[in-house]
């Protein structure tokens, strides 16, 4: 779990509204469902790592977890039928159709929508990536029930409800949200907030072919093409095993350069923390936080970043967490590591020189300024 | 051609400041702004007013005081503006929020024509749900096309639409049909400076104000805490780790003593780390 719970800490603030009841019309609705992120024939691994918080859910709530596969006949699709069972399904629920080829929308809305009315699961889990955040959104509507963004920690009440948590307030705070009186229970988790699950050679267990049927001529969404990122520089941040990001703490934008070397030295990723992208020092997809990347790297170092909730969140996975600030006050030392009050500008080229001394013996690291 | 761009005021997020003790937001003095990834909204439907002709109407639920986001919104060209503001409103989460701003875009639509495209940011700043914007699209049952990077083109007589949409990896081109719902993407646009004559029509400007009623909501109980599913049980900071940072005492030692000690921590505490840095770094 990402979040660690505060015991220590009151409530401050509650909402009205705690005396709402489920209806009777939701009180059968059971197991815990996990949809299979699948675009172009790939199983996105966000969906491995909601089937870990899925089966740990059903677990305490003695209940089944489900995959949801929706995709075309064919291999892609049992293969993530078998993946799903691989990291932890106990059953799986199978819609193959033809036009949900590529996500749209429309078809899939309708699929998982229908998927939820017939079989009715008490909670919903979808990575909270373009395509689920997409599909999330428009299914909850349609079935009027409650949606989490984007959970930081999710976990069972005594009482059996999903209490999902998040940041709030810009990523300021952390609050939890209970869905009180619908279902299912919906919440979508960003890649690399959850930790992957050990991956078993379990049997295909028993699928659930659901027939749906709808015509291409009802769909007004026509996918055209494709252009792919490639290969691009900037596509593994959140699965990196180093990284190293700056903040305002840097002072000004030319400074990042001492990130970028530190990281290019030691064969790192880098990024930075939100207001930089605000103020247009670094592109979005380098953003690390609540709202940007989630990383889980084997060692990150924070430089000038004083460490808001919003992007504690996004790096608290990391095994080993370096920070340098000049402020010893900082809240980035209250969940860091190991800590070094220093300007991050001169420390880091320093820094970059000492692992390639400490390194030397035995590499080809070679200082990158 | 008619656009509705759905805008939300919020406080600016750099700003914003927890109570020590009692962990509760500290409000009092906070600067609003127009919620930034809007703003990537407004101008690309300026720039299809630009291209097409017609005329937008900016659209914003909160209290009376969101009327500063939308004469903002009028500075930068926006030809009418709409606050839907209700008690009944306070507490809404995303469910709720989206029948309240779905019922107000009916209304717009019967007063001022029917949109052919409604849009709103990727998410807010505040909420940063992103989910707001595919509510209204269902409940209008508009399609819906999120994360749009950019419009390739509109047809009007033929009602077709070309955008780019960012998924995992890459970006897909749809080929879809008006009225639509865009979420626009962070980046891909600048927000133009508006006009001496816009600044000065944006003060003189009556915004439309609407309660509940008045944007034609019949049941409340779709609204507000009532209607929203969602609950906030607890808000909360985060609680320190048990141990704080372990400080590299930095006192009377030079940089490059400080640096070599942390690098010392690093792998006393990640040892594997050590050999795999030796055969991965730069060369």
């Amino acid at each position: 779990m990402g979040t660690r719970k505060s015991k220590a800490s009151p409530p401050v603030q509650g909402r009205a509204g705690m005396k709402k009841e489920l209806p009777e019309q939701f009180r059968d609705y059971r197991h815990v469902w996990v949809f299979m992120e699948l675009e172009r024939g790939q199983v996105h691994p966000v969906s491995f790592e909601l089937l870990g918080e899925g089966r740990r859910l059903a677990d305490q709530l003695g209940v089944q977890l489900a995959g949801v596969i929706l995709g075309p006949p064919g291999g892609s699709t049992s293969h993530a039928v078998a993946e799903a069972f691989a990291y932890g399904a106990d059953l799986a629920y199978l819609v193959e159709e033809p036009l949900l080829t590529d996500y749209r929308n429309e078809p899939f809305t309708r699929a998982l929508t229908d998927l939820v009315n017939t079989y009715k699961p008490e909670i919903l889990l979808l990575g909270a990536t373009t395509l689920g955040r997409d599909l999330a959104g428009s299914v909850a509507t349609t079935l009027l029930t409650g949606l989490t963004a984007d959970c930081t920690g999710l976990d069972v009440d005594a009482d059996g409800s999903l209490a999902a948590t998040r940041p709030t307030f810009g990523g300021s705070l952390l609050c939890t949200i209970y869905t009180l009186n619908s279902r299912p229970q919906m919440a979508t988790i960003r890649p690399r907030v959850m930790r992957m699950p050990q991956r078993s050679n379990k049997p295909v267990g028993r699928v659930i072919l659901h027939d749906w049927r709808m015509f291409e001529e009802e769909i007004v969404t026509k996918v055209l093409g494709f252009l792919s990122d490639g290969q691009s520089e900037n596509a593994n941040l959140a699965y990196a095993d180093v990284v190293v990001a700056g903040g305002l703490g840097l002072g000004a934008a030319e400074n990042l350069l001492a990130v970028t070397n530190l990281a290019r030295t030691i064969g790192g990723d880098y990024g930075c923390s939100r207001p930089l992208v605000q103020k247009g020092w670094m592109p979005f997809d380098r953003q690390i936080g609540q709202t940007g990347k989630t990383i889980r790297p084997k060692l990150y170092i924070a430089a000038g970043i004083s460490g808001a909730v919003q992007h504690r969140v996004g790096v608290e996975g990391a095994d080993l967490i370096v920070a340098i600030n000049t402020d010893p006050n900082a809240p980035i030392f209250d969940f860091a590591h190991v800590g070094v009050i220093a300007d991050a500008v001169s420390f880091l080229p320093t820094l970059a020189e000492a692992f390639v001394r400490r390194l030397a013996p035995l590499n080809r690291l070679k200082l990158v300024n | 051609m008619h656009i509705v761009v759905c805008i939300k005021q919020v406080p600016d997020s750099a700003q914003i400041r927890v109570h020590p003790v009692t962990n509760t937001i500290m409000r009092q003095g906070v600067p609003t702004i127009i919620n930034p990834y809007d703003l990537f909204a407004l101008e690309q439907a300026l720039e299809v007013r630009d291209h097409h002709g017609g005329d937008i109407t900016v659209l914003t639920m909160g209290p009376p005081m969101a009327e500063e986001a939308l004469r903002k919104a009028l500075t930068y060209g926006a030809d009418r503006a709409v606050l839907l503001t209700d008690r009944h409103f306070a507490g809404s989460d995303t469910l709720a929020t989206s029948f309240a701003l779905s019922q107000a875009i009916a209304k717009i639509g019967n007063s001022f024509g029917t949109p052919d495209i409604v849009f709103t940011g990727k998410q807010t700043i505040d909420g940063d749900t992103a989910q707001v914007g595919p509510g209204i699209a269902k409940r209008l049952n508009l399609v819906q096309l999120t994360y749009v990077a950019r419009i390739n083109s509109i047809d009007l007589t033929t009602r077709a639409i070309r955008v780019e949409r960012r998924s995992e990896g890459g970006t897909h081109v749809l080929k879809s049909e008006l009225p639509c719902l865009i979420t626009m993407l962070e980046g891909s646009n600048a927000i133009r400076r508006g006009s001496l004559d816009d600044a000065l029509r944006a003060a003189r400007s009556e915004i439309v104000k609407w309660n509940a009623a008045e944007a034609g909501i019949e049941d409340i109980t779709k609204c507000g805490l009532r209607g929203s599913p969602t609950v906030v049980k607890r808000v909360f900071a985060p609680t320190p780790r048990e141990q704080k940072a372990v400080q590299i005492e930095t006192l009377e030692k030079g940089a490059h003593d400080v640096a070599d000690e942390l690098v010392a921590s690093i792998f006393t505490n990640q040892p594997a780390l050590e050999h795999e840095l030796s055969s991965t770094g730069s060369t």
